[in-house]
């Protein structure tokens, strides 16, 4: 047996230093596009967060079983089933938030995030770690996904969670409001702010240059 | 063999799968252990998502009824409440044997819907269905507002949308778009309020009785018109087009008329 990690770090790994978004760079599409407002931010955190957990447990439990040869088409059949299914939830409570994430929730399903942690996670380990491990990363997931979506909503609206704080210059305060914030870009910024903070803590996580400025070679051919 | 060094039954078990027949047995009871799942939280939830969807139409007409100036204290002094009637758009009566109840049943029969032909179809709608539920409020026996809801072909896909007409039946109240599918940021921007008050005031025909709305291109700059926006060309036609379709002769024109007329 392989010697199996203790929860707690299998937990806390994926938190900061294997944080599955700064360090293996999964799952951005979704972090870009819902993070203009703490609230949608924490809901997709919350969905994605319960979807991975569930489906690795799933793909967990029957892993010794899954054919090798469908096994893709497994894992995703089972992602895609939870999706719809919190989909579903989101639009009968949650109909306004549901709104504002549009076609994102529907998204995870191709999230390589959770396909990544069931693939290379959940298939190799029984179903208790793996859905920590899952959880684990959900939650590396969801805090990026917060520390974006406040500093966007912050910076672009100067609210947090719908409530003003930073009194705007149109209502006698002193704060303008940064349009760019609401922008993708922006999220492009903050994200790379981000990867740089966290590798400047784990100078292990700096990746070789993989091209280096051409020294005047000979033309080619 | 390498294979014995493993843990045994693991491989016992990694043996038959990649048999074809635990191939095809595993996919398939996959997929119909996910079909179930999918299939009963849809039935469970639709009831919930009915429900919020009409609540939600609910309160966009509270909202347009409420953002129209006086419309407040008219609601007040008349009670506090509109009418609801289920009208025959063919006649421009309220019809007799449907009503908001079995509006939605009624509205399943194909029959109860009219074809409607290229020259009639501003709206790119195909078809329209006989009968319609609007919102009156009346004042001292005359109608003094109606909502109507509206549909037609926007950019992205249809447009939902309720007008309210003052009670000459030429100027508008208000708008609220209720479902559209235009593009985020462009035609997007039609659900959006400061849009939608470029609205209130503007008339619907000249003195000739001439259908003259429009959206514009810039800025309105008749009082015919509502202001364009930019990068929504499409949008744009496609509000004109609904506008003038359901406030025309094929949409609820017989209804304005008998309206005017003090019928109603």
């Amino acid at each position: 047996m392989p010697q199996v990690p203790s929860y707690w770090s299998t937990l806390t790994t994926p938190l900061i230093r294997q944080n599955p978004v700064t360090l293996q760079i999964l799952g951005i599409c979704s972090a870009l596009a819902v993070t203009t407002s703490l609230v949608t931010a924490l809901t997709m955190s919350v969905s994605l967060t319960v979807v991975l957990t569930l489906a690795a447990g799933l793909v967990s439990v029957i892993r010794r079983h899954i054919p090798d040869t469908i096994r893709l088409i497994v894992q995703i059949v089972i992602v895609a089933s939870l999706v719809i299914v919190i989909d579903q939830i989101l639009q009968a409570y949650f109909a306004e938030i549901s709104r504002a994430l549009s076609v994102y929730v529907g998204l995870i399903t191709t999230n390589c995030l959770v396909l990544g942690r069931t693939e290379a996670y959940a298939r190799h380990h029984p179903p208790l770690p793996a859905m920590v491990d899952a959880f684990g990363n959900g939650l590396g997931y969801s805090l990026i996904l917060i520390v974006i979506g406040g500093l966007r909503e912050l910076l672009g609206k100067g609210q947090l969670l719908g409530a003003q704080v930073l009194p705007l210059a149109d209502a006698g305060g002193w704060f303008t409001p940064l349009s760019l914030m609401l922008l993708a870009p922006s999220a492009f910024f903050l994200l790379g702010l981000l990867v740089w903070a966290v590798r400047s803590l784990y100078p292990a996580q700096i990746e070789q240059p993989e091209y280096a400025p051409a020294q005047l070679k000979s033309p080619a051919e | 063999m390498a294979g014995r060094e493993w843990n045994p039954w693991r491989r016992l078990l990694a043996l038959p799968n990649e048999s074809r027949a635990k191939t095809v047995i595993i996919a398939f009871l996959v997929s119909a252990v996910c079909a179930a799942l999918v299939s009963s939280a849809t039935v469970v939830l639709r009831p919930i998502q009915t429900a919020n969807r009409a609540a939600e139409e609910q309160a966009r007409i509270a909202a347009l009824v409420q953002g129209i100036p006086g419309m407040a204290t008219l609601l007040e002094q008349s009670g506090g409440t509109l009418s609801t009637v289920v009208i025959n758009l063919e006649t421009g009566r309220a019809a007799t044997a449907v009503t908001p109840a079995n509006l939605e049943a009624t509205l399943r029969d194909q029959t109860n819907w009219t074809e409607l032909d290229a020259a009639q179809d501003l709206a790119g709608l195909g078809q329209r269905p006989d009968f319609a539920q609007v919102f009156l409020l009346r004042e001292n026996d005359r109608v003094s507002l109606v909502l109507l809801p509206i549909s037609g072909q926007g950019y992205g896909g249809r447009i939902d949308a309720i007008i309210a007409l003052h009670g000459d039946m030429n100027t508008i109240a208000g708008i609220a778009v209720t479902q559209h599918a235009e593009t985020p940021g462009l035609g997007g921007r039609i659900q959006e309020a400061s849009w939608q008050g470029t609205f209130p005031g503007t008339a619907l025909r000249d003195e000739n009785g001439d259908m003259r709305f429009e959206m514009a291109r810039g800025p309105a700059s008749t009082a015919y018109e509502v202001d364009g926006i930019t990068g929504a060309t499409r949008t744009g036609r496609g509000v004109t087009q609904m506008v003038r379709f359901w406030l025309g002769p094929d949409g609820y024109g017989p209804l304005l008329d008998a309206i005017q007329r003090r019928e109603f």
